[in-house]
């Protein structure tokens, strides 16, 4: 069976500059991979070339088998991988449970005119995706559910927005999750729950993830197995301390001397 | 896919008052704030009607507007009851594209032209075509929903003003098209130029023809309550989640498996759509059609609709079509000028009423401004009576009052331009102000304007119902600039 996800020699450039180089990276069936590295290192841009929203100049993405080359955004998204973002890209003015239900809208097939006459297949969707996004927000315990239902997004409070962004992720129905800092910004207490929550997304959610971060208490707890780039290339791959002891990693992290010293 | 599968046990929603502030970052506190000082009429309006349900709503709205025909003459029906009715479908059309989607269309009018000429060529003496309206209007519908698919496809990887520039252009190509171009066709000018179309038939559905007043208005608001209910579900479905989520961030959405650029044509050729079937109705109510009906007042007339009414909502369209209409109505040419001049001085009473706090400050304006009028009138009476020789024009209810208060000269021609000017320059003024010294400078800012009012606008109504109307746009959106019915959105934070 090939790998759920799959980068094979994977190149993209912005004019002069290379931000990726030749990445090989796999990510199988039910396991958590972390991707780390310093700022620029280009970890956001092989989420971007993985969901589609920029094309590789040279290489090979492939999702369960099925190569990914000239999809739009959407329909890879609708093949199963879904992902949050760094910068946090809510629906800011629409309802809580909204955003998630706005993410089924690649599973649902009612067409206009269904939903104008409310038609059966209209309303037994909606019911379906109401009870699906419910669900899904109350994988968080009591941060989402009951009156925050129906707030809109941007009365949440950050930890919150990030949690929100994780549950309209999960609510197109994804195999593969691909997660952008979900704990950049937060206090210890609530990185320590983010920790615990991706291993519950795999457990009890069943998801594949790949995640980027930057915190090496969370990269440590949810591992398998810890990707490092630098200037596009990997680095370093392996378990988290051979990544973390790995002489590259530390110098592409520390600079050169304290690879030296250390 | 099981996500653990059970919901937990939501917690009590806390009161309003004392929710907690923890975890609530102070921008979101400010939001809350700001939104709980909307204590205006408007506010108090919106917060009664949040309690009343849409279906409610739409029930009351058709119920009284049933009515009308049962106690209005046959020209009242038509300049009240079947325009404010068009109104809100244009309304509802506009909304879909700019109010759902987010995408600006400076060229729906030209979508709404579009319908009513089809509508008229194929049933009308122009070419001799006479279909029954069974046939017409749905075909009509479908070809302005494929001309607004047909601008879309171009259109629709330009963003915000690229877009509107666009749309703008093709808004006023299309009143070219029918006023200059007219090709010829069959020995005719297709659109009949300037001239336009004439004696086009009425709706007729299976040989019932809609000839009368009353017969259009129920038509209409037939119409009306089936677009609206139709619009309300679809807003509620995942189209309408979809329209709302890229409009809010078009990459978010489209990773989230929307695919944007189709929703985006989806809106165009539905709100065309709309838009095609008004002006079936539009033309068949009117018996002619000329370009002069599809310029740029209209759309501006109905982005006025749509922004006073709360871009998104569709009780504030049906709303903002009332309201505007009415004032339409009200300041129309055939009404008297007191009309005019009595929304005049009540548009300066509400806006010092709403802004103006504390109470005793309201009061002392009133008392100065009218105290002024009278002392500056006796004075100027008493010192040189050729100053305030005039007649206040046209009369009516307050021409008394306001003819021993304001400063009327006779034969002091530069005197209206004089006092103009300086109301320009007292209003730059008062900007600078702030405070006290603010409300003072307020009182003989004030009565300059009515001054400027009674000597000048009142000798060009026309430019002054603009004016007028443009001023109550103004204020009402001074007051509430998320529109009357529309909620405070939230763009960056």
């Amino acid at each position: 069976m090939p790998p759920l996800l799959q980068l094979k020699e994977v190149r993209k450039s912005f004019g002069g500059l290379r931000v990726i180089d030749g990445l090989n990276l796999h990510v199988d069936e039910g396991e958590i991979v972390s991707l780390i590295g310093p700022n620029g290192a280009g970890k956001t841009t092989v989420f971007n070339l993985v969901t589609g929203i920029y094309a590789p100049d040279d290489g090979e993405i492939a999702f369960a088998g099925q190569s990914t080359a000239g999809l739009p955004p959407h329909k890879i998204t609708r093949l199963g991988i879904a992902r949050t973002f760094q910068t946090l890209r809510l629906f800011l003015n629409m309802t809580v449970k909204e955003n998630v239900m706005a993410a089924a809208y690649g599973h649902t097939k009612a067409t206009v005119v269904e939903s104008m006459l409310r038609l059966p297949r209209a309303r037994r969707e909606e019911r379906e995706i109401a009870r699906m996004a419910e669900e899904k927000l109350g994988f968080f315990g009591q941060r989402l559910v009951g009156y925050r239902w129906d707030q809109p997004a941007y009365s949440l409070s950050y930890a919150n927005r990030r949690r929100l962004e994780i549950a309209r992720a999960m609510g197109s129905n994804p195999r593969l999750l691909l997660l952008d800092e979900p704990a950049a910004g937060m206090n210890p207490a609530e990185t320590h729950e983010m920790t615990e929550l991706i291993g519950r997304l795999r457990t009890d959610g069943g998801y594949t993830i790949l995640v980027i971060e930057h915190d090496m208490h969370v990269v440590e707890g949810i591992s398998d197995r810890v990707v490092a780039l630098d200037h596009g290339v990997k680095i370093a791959e392996g378990s988290f301390e051979q990544v973390a002891t790995n002489e590259l990693v530390v110098e592409a992290y520390l600079g050169l001397k304290a690879a030296e010293a250390g | 896919m099981d996500t653990g599968g059970t919901i937990p046990e939501p917690p009590a929603a806390p009161d309003e008052r004392d929710r907690p502030r923890v975890g609530v970052d102070e921008w979101v506190a400010k939001v809350e704030e700001r939104r709980e000082t909307h204590r205006g009429l408007a506010g108090v309006a919106h917060r009664i009607l949040r309690f009343v349900p849409p279906p409610a709503r739409l029930a009351l709205f058709v119920v009284v507007a049933a009515t009308l025909p049962l106690w209005m003459g046959r020209g009242d029906l038509f300049a009240y009851g079947i325009f404010t009715l068009l109104y809100v479908l244009l309304g509802l059309g506009l909304n879909v594209v700019v109010g759902y989607a987010g995408l600006l269309d400076l060229g729906h009018i030209a979508f709404f032209g579009f319908g009513a000429y089809l509508y008229a060529l194929l049933s009308s003496e122009q070419y001799g075509i006479h279909w029954p309206a069974t046939a017409t209007v749905p075909l009509v519908v479908a070809a302005t929903a494929l001309l607004g698919l047909l601008l879309g496809i171009p259109s629709r990887r330009l963003l915000g003003d690229y877009l509107a520039i666009v749309t703008l252009f093709f808004g006023q190509a299309f009143v070219f098209f029918v006023n200059a171009a007219n090709p010829t066709v069959a020995g005719k000018g297709l659109t009949g130029g300037p001239n336009g179309i004439a004696d086009i038939d009425p709706l007729s559905f299976f040989g019932y023809e809609l000839a009368s007043r009353k017969q259009q208005f129920y038509f209409l608001l037939l119409a009306v309550a089936l677009i609206l209910t139709g619009l309300h579900f679809l807003s509620e479905s995942r189209t309408g989640r979809a329209w709302r989520a890229l409009r809010e961030d078009p990459l978010a959405a489209e990773a989230m498996s929307i695919p944007v650029n189709r929703l985006k044509l989806l809106a165009f050729a539905f709100g065309a759509a709309i838009a095609g079937f008004t002006g079936c109705i539009f033309a068949s109510v009117l018996t002619a059609v000329t370009a002069g009906n599809f310029g740029i007042p209209l759309l501006i007339t109905i982005y006025a609709i749509v922004i006073l009414g709360g871009v998104g909502s569709l009780t504030g369209v049906v709303i903002g079509a009332i309201v505007i209409n009415m004032s339409f109505q009200f300041l129309a040419p055939e009404n008297p000028q007191d009309n005019a001049r009595l929304l005049f001085y009540s548009l300066i009473i509400l806006l010092l009423v709403l802004t103006i706090r504390p109470l005793w400050k309201l009061a002392a304006v009133f008392g100065g401004v009218v105290a002024l009028g009278v002392v500056v009138e006796r004075l100027v009476d008493a010192l040189a009576p050729s100053w305030t020789g005039g007649v206040v024009v046209e009369g009516g209810r307050l021409a008394g009052a306001v003819g021993h208060w304001v400063i009327i000269p006779t034969g002091h021609g530069r005197f209206a331009n004089v006092a103009y000017v300086s109301l320009v320059a007292a209003v730059l003024l008062l900007t600078r102000l702030r405070g006290n010294a603010r409300i003072v400078a307020l009182v003989p800012t004030i009565y300059l304007a009515a001054v400027v009012w009674e000597t000048s606008f009142v000798e060009q109504p026309a430019v002054a119902r603009w004016i007028l109307f443009g001023a109550l746009l103004v204020s009402l959106m001074t007051v509430r600039p998320q529109g009357l019915l529309g909620t405070p959105r939230v763009e960056i934070v």
